[in-house]
């Protein structure tokens, strides 16, 4: 990689402009901040209205506690809730001001200069290729009918879609993450795929313009019409850099009849140091509708990152023979901690779920898997599978199974198997006396432990993800 | 290739290789006979420098002295060791590890990495030479291999990577005939001037396949006898408590 890589083209008036003065709302959690944001982005009375019953709503429900890692105190009141773009005083200048060691990450995963720079939130004054890609795609996409773009443009152009379904699956009210989300939100992505239409490509953030910075409250909303499919892509396999410390972010999606979605998430932000100092807590509410009869929710997770993950991506299935699936990768190193899972809540008759959940942990890590499985009364003929799988690496760091299991009706059966292992010596030594190295071989070995998980992934995906599950476990083994 | 003087082995402050002496020149096939509990499989993990044995004494291997080196230098510099029992890796394909595997050693060869293509070709070949069903190649790696499956899939490895010595710790036990002639052959077809083999046994049944040049009897960490092929012939008749 070098400077030559960067297209420069400066003329391009639609290009990269760094000189916009920062705007920020003044710090603190109130009605002005919230009047702030919907002005600033030109909201309609109806949407600063619902940010605002949330927020009434917020002023009652706690902070919940009763999940495994435990945190410092948030002061709510001297956070930023809305600052973008911003200024190019507060961005690095170069490569040369960020941490080592995501470079050296960068360079395992093969990540091209310009895009490590704009992960750094590094101005680049040029045109790169993923933007001229973006405008080609969107092209394609508007000829089918799929709107893709940003919540707030489609505040703007889609009120309709916007206020029939925005709260939809996750209620304003839901529990307190969820709610602040619903008050401060800033951006995130809007999907809709029209009637009987098959997304001809995997949707990503990374092809949307202005994708980067949205913000620590991000808010997105996927709607797949009666007989449609799309699959989209969250996130990045590259660290990222943030001084965000806090992320609540909601993701809502809603099945019609007949329609799939495929919702596949890399989450890669900073861990914190090895000491676990600093770090991302990554508190996000991800739901899926399956609204109509025969349609399926697919959420594929790989969550490296962050220094604590706190997350139940789950599919309320509500129309008959509707299938929920939840496929995750959870690794946490150092002194990271997850408590992820899942929730599969059958409401239809003959809905079937899936979860597959592989937890990794090495260093002092603590990875907990929490997951409910809720078969309503109503929803005869109903299945669930649960397949739960710890690892262990070292003796430091510990690993939780937390499942809960309810089935109010008698032809409905679920399943569910756990098991913990560690890493097997006589395996490393096995693959070390066939010349594999010690890194070589516990990525082999763990990469063998997710596969299932990693099969799920869009293919692309698949190969930068198994080389960021090696690199997350760097120095763990020996 | 191989000088062993004066090695001393133990594991948990236990004593097991009690001062073994082992001379194993180019072109030979050496076998290590003896009863349970000898040191046979301590003699091999030793050498393939596994974790968690205090040596003493000097292994030379090609010139170099092995104590300091890795397991996967070892490997890397010539040196395999077909498993007693090989290990399962569930989700790796079989395909995909030999490939992994062969590219490191050829990286420490200063050769060329191998490309997919190129694998796949190679790997076909050398497992119909063995008998080897492809489908087999394409399964998890020995996750539910029988077990003279496992033992064809040591042998396919051991003539992938062309060490220039071999080690068998076991390799016949709890194979049918066909099995042990599949292995045979195997080694017997790998077999020339500039490799080595030592096959570590209970039995004579391998040695009627594979004809050693020298017979090692181990007992209580030493070697106490060491003859021609024949005699293997002569233990089987006699047992080991005859010897010591």
């Amino acid at each position: 990689m070098n400077n030559q890589d960067i297209n420069i083209n400066k003329d391009y008036k639609y290009g990269f402009t760094t000189d916009i003065e920062s705007i920020r709302a003044p710090k603190g959690l109130n009605e002005d901040t919230i009047k702030f944001i919907s002005n600033i982005k030109k909201e309609p009375k109806w949407m600063l209205d619902w940010r605002l019953k949330a927020f009434k709503r917020l002023k009652s429900l706690k902070e919940p506690n009763w999940q495994k890692p435990k945190y410092p105190k948030i002061n709510y009141q001297d956070l930023y809730y809305y600052s973008a773009p911003k200024s190019s005083s507060d961005k690095p200048k170069s490569l040369d001001e960020i941490d080592p060691k995501i470079l050296e990450t960068y360079k395992k995963l093969g990540i091209p200069l310009v895009e490590q720079q704009r992960l750094n939130g590094i101005a680049v004054d040029a045109v790169f290729d993923s933007v001229s890609v973006a405008t080609t795609f969107k092209d394609e996409l508007t000829k089918k009918g799929i709107i893709f773009c940003s919540i707030s443009e489609a505040i703007q152009k889609h009120p309709d879609l916007v206020k029939k379904y925005l709260g939809s699956v996750i209620p304003l009210s839901d529990h307190y993450f969820a709610t602040l989300n619903s008050a401060v939100f800033t951006d995130g992505s809007f999907v809709y795929i029209p009637p009987n239409t098959r997304c001809p490509m995997e949707l990503s953030t990374y092809f949307r313009i202005n994708a980067s910075e949205t913000g620590q409250f991000e808010r997105t909303l996927i709607i797949a019409d009666k007989g449609s499919y799309v699959s989209y892509l969250e996130g990045c396999t590259a660290p990222m850099r943030d001084e965000n410390q806090l992320h609540a972010a909601n993701v809502e999606l809603i099945a019609l009849d007949d329609a799939e979605i495929k919702y596949s998430t890399v989450q890669n932000w900073y861990p914190g140091d090895k000491n676990g100092v600093g770090g991302i807590y990554n508190f996000v509410t991800k739901r899926g509708a399956c609204r109509g009869k025969n349609s399926k929710i697919s959420w594929t997770q790989v969550e490296t990152g962050s220094a604590i993950t706190w997350k139940y991506p789950s599919c309320i299935l509500q129309g008959d023979n509707s299938v929920g699936e939840f496929y995750s990768i959870a690794i946490t190193n150092n002194h990271q901690k997850a408590d992820t899972g899942t929730k599969m809540i059958h409401l239809g008759k003959n809905t079937k779920s899936k979860i597959i959940s592989k937890g990794i942990s090495a260093g002092f890590a603590d990875n907990t898997y929490r997951g409910l499985v809720d078969i309503n009364k109503k929803a005869s003929n109903s299945r669930n599978y649960t397949q739960c799988d710890s690892l262990l690496m070292g003796n430091k760091c510990g690993a939780h199974t937390v499942p809960y299991i309810k089935n109010k009706n008698s032809t409905s059966t679920i399943e569910h198997e756990a098991t913990t292992t560690k890493i097997n010596e006589e395996q490393l030594y096995y693959c070390n006396q066939r010349g594999l190295d010690q890194e070589e071989a516990v990525s082999l070995i763990v990469n063998g432990f997710c596969k299932e998980v990693l099969q799920q992934l869009p293919m692309e995906f698949a190969v930068e993800a198994q080389k960021l599950v090696a690199i997350s476990l760097e120095g763990s083994v020996g | 290739m191989l000088k062993i003087k004066n090695l001393k082995a133990s594991i948990n402050e236990k004593l097991i290789l009690k001062g073994l002496d082992l001379d194993i020149k180019v072109g030979e096939v050496h076998a290590i006979m003896g009863p349970n509990g000898s040191g046979k499989s301590t003699l091999a993990n030793v050498l393939s420098g596994k974790n968690g044995y205090e040596t003493e004494g000097e292994i030379s291997f090609d010139g170099i002295n092995l104590i300091d080196l890795k397991i996967e230098e070892r490997a890397q510099k010539g040196m395999f060791l077909a498993f007693q029992y090989p290990l399962e890796i569930p989700g790796v394909n079989t395909n995909n590890f030999l490939k992994t595997s062969l590219n490191s050693v050829r990286k420490a060869r200063g050769e060329k990495a191998l490309d997919t293509l190129t694998f796949l070709k190679l790997i076909k070949e050398k497992a119909k030479e063995l008998n080897i069903d492809e489908k087999f190649l394409s399964r998890q790696l020995n996750v539910g291999f029988s077990g003279g499956e496992k033992k064809k899939n040591e042998i396919l490895q051991m003539k992938l990577l062309e060490p220039k010595l071999s080690i068998l710790d076991e390799t016949d036990s709890g194979l049918d005939i066909d099995a042990l002639r599949v292995v045979a052959d195997g080694v017997n077809s790998y077999k020339n001037k500039k490799n080595a083999f030592l096959i570590i046994t209970h039995y004579q049944r391998l040695l009627d396949y594979i004809k050693p040049d020298y017979i090692h009897v181990l007992s209580a960490g030493k070697i106490i006898k060491t003859g021609n092929a024949d005699l293997g012939k002569q233990l089987e008749k006699t047992g080991y408590a005859n010897l010591s």
